[in-house]
């Protein structure tokens, strides 16, 4: 178990968008959260690197555990869990600046000056996201002149340069074709070996090619979490079932 | 009974009306630089440029107030951009969006709109007779720091504002803190649309009269030090034409005046729009 929630409730001001929601995830496995959009599964997503802080009026109650130690402690460190916890958002989102700046803005941000190593971390994470032969010659260009489907592969990438051990992606697949997103997704497997890996989608077709576990959501309600297989063959709840099978959302 | 005409003819007159407002307008500037240019130009030559002024501006060149210009200018704009820049990023990254934030804006944008005289009337009771520092370089650099303060606050508060609230999630996300957040992504980020301001505060300080007659002084002996007195040259270019003292010399300073402000913008947009082609 690398994360765990215990009776966790957010409140957007007066508005409750998570309702005690206990779940677990389970190390190197791809776990999918699922649901029609409002439903809270970003919302969820942004409570384990602690993205809702950003925003004004949010109210959490409840606990939310990482590797044992609860993260809403008020002495827990936000950055290394930021670290250690990576975002990839829904957008491909490219930093204006160039391909090798873009990756080694993490490291940097964490005090790694030293050229050497910076180039190594850049090739080490290009390579990951298979990358690195295309690119190796355009270090130097404008990270927004790649496609989306490569920007979002370098935005992965810029993740991993700082070595986290959770990958937190939020529709990472949904600005981009249905051949981009296999690829994302073979390389999501890819990932999964070394990295848990945390999906919000609302393709129901998506979670069902590549996640493990699967958690369906409804009105921030947490109304199913049980194994891809069993959600998608054979759901315990009447709601699941009419959602997988397309009767709402 | 209304006079009616049909949709075409409408066009044809809408377009025919703004047409000739835009030839107004581009008629005017060019009227106005070229007038100039014609007065002027015939003036200049590098002796003009390069000489000191004598006979109260009647003869020799102009280079005692080149060289103020410069100095009051780059005075007024190390001072205001760090300040205004720094002003803005407090205003938008450290305070919340409400009232606070409303009022400032407000007053920065009124005094915006404060005539320059009454920068160089405070400049003058302040910088010049309280603080004692003269009619100066000084003096006047600090003044017109003041007056193009908000122009850069404003400008640069808009630019950062505009900086995509993804980049700032994808900055904490990956660990970094607000000040990496800023530094590292939010001000390269806004960097053309600060500097623009700066420019504009620049444009403005640079051809200011009114602010620095009072401030600045109108000696024309060569400033030597921040508290040497000294005369831009908008301020000859007043004193020539209010006083009689040589229209030609006075359409020359105006010349070179022009000419100086038209090569800032347009090196200063080259540099933005290189810098924005890098990564854009």
């Amino acid at each position: 178990m690398i994360i765990e929630t215990a009776k966790l409730n957010l409140y957007y001001g007066k508005f409750q968008a998570l309702k005690n929601i206990n779940l677990q995830i389970k190390r190197n496995l791809i776990t999918g959260i699922i649901g029609p959009s409002g439903c809270g599964k970003s919302t969820l997503l942004r409570v384990f690197n602690r993205m809702n802080d950003l925003i004004e009026n949010v109210r959490i109650t409840g606990s939310v555990f990482f590797d044992k130690e609860d993260i809403y402690s008020p002495l827990y460190d936000i950055i290394m869990l930021r670290k250690r916890i990576g975002m990839v958002f829904q957008r491909p989102n490219a930093f204006p600046l160039s391909v090798f700046d873009n990756i080694a803005y993490g490291p940097r941000v964490w005090g790694m000056n030293d050229k050497m190593v910076l180039n190594e971390i850049v090739e080490r994470s290009l390579t990951a996201v298979d990358l690195f032969n295309d690119l190796k010659d355009r270090l130097k260009t404008s990270a927004l002149a790649l496609s989306a489907e490569k920007q979002q592969r370098l935005c992965i990438a810029r993740l991993l340069a700082v070595e986290p051990e959770v990958l937190l992606m939020d529709e990472p697949c949904s600005a981009l074709d249905p051949i981009a997103t296999g690829k994302i997704e073979e390389l999501m497997q890819e990932l999964k070996k070394r990295y848990t890996i945390i999906i919000v989608t609302h393709n129901m077709q998506q979670a069902a090619r590549i996640a493990d576990e699967v958690g369906f959501m409804l009105l921030g309600e947490l109304i199913e979490f049980d194994s891809a297989k069993k959600i998608f063959t054979n759901p315990r709840d009447k709601r699941t079932f009419d959602y997988i099978s397309g009767r709402f959302g | 009974m209304t006079f009616r005409v049909g949709p075409r003819t409408n066009q044809i007159i809408a377009y025919t009306a703004l047409l000739i407002m835009t030839v107004i307008t581009i008629f005017v500037l060019f009227f106005i630089i070229g007038f100039i240019l014609k007065n002027g130009l015939g003036q200049v030559s590098l002796k003009f440029l390069t000489e000191r002024t004598t006979d109260m501006g009647k003869a020799g060149g102009i280079f005692p107030s080149i060289l103020g210009t410069l100095f009051v200018t780059l005075l007024a704009i190390i001072i205001a951009a760090p300040i205004g820049v720094g002003s803005a990023v407090y205003l938008v990254e450290y305070t919340k969006a409400g009232f606070v934030r409303r009022i400032i804006s407000f007053g920065a944008d009124c005094l915006n709109g404060v005539p320059s005289i009454i920068f160089g009337l405070f400049g003058f009771i302040f910088f010049v007779i309280t603080l004692n520092f003269g009619w100066s370089v000084l003096s006047g650099g600090l003044t017109l720091a003041v007056m193009i303060l908000p122009t850069i606050i404003r400008t640069s508060e808009e630019a950062i504002k505009t900086v995509p609230r993804a980049y700032r999630e994808i900055s904490y996300s990956l660990g970094g803190g607000k000040l990496d957040t800023i530094l590292k992504v939010v001000l390269p980020t806004a960097l053309p649309g600060i500097l623009t301001g700066v420019i504009l505060g620049i444009g403005r300080a640079i051809g200011e009269t009114a602010a620095v007659i009072f401030t600045a002084g109108s000696s024309l002996g060569l400033p030597t030090s921040i508290f040497s007195s000294t005369r831009t040259l908008a301020v000859h270019f007043y004193i020539l034409a209010r006083e009689g003292i040589s229209m030609p010399k006075a359409y020359a300073t105006a010349t070179v005046l022009i000419i100086i402000i038209l090569l800032i913008n347009f090196i200063a947009y080259r540099l933005v729009h290189r810098f924005i082609a890098r990564y854009y």
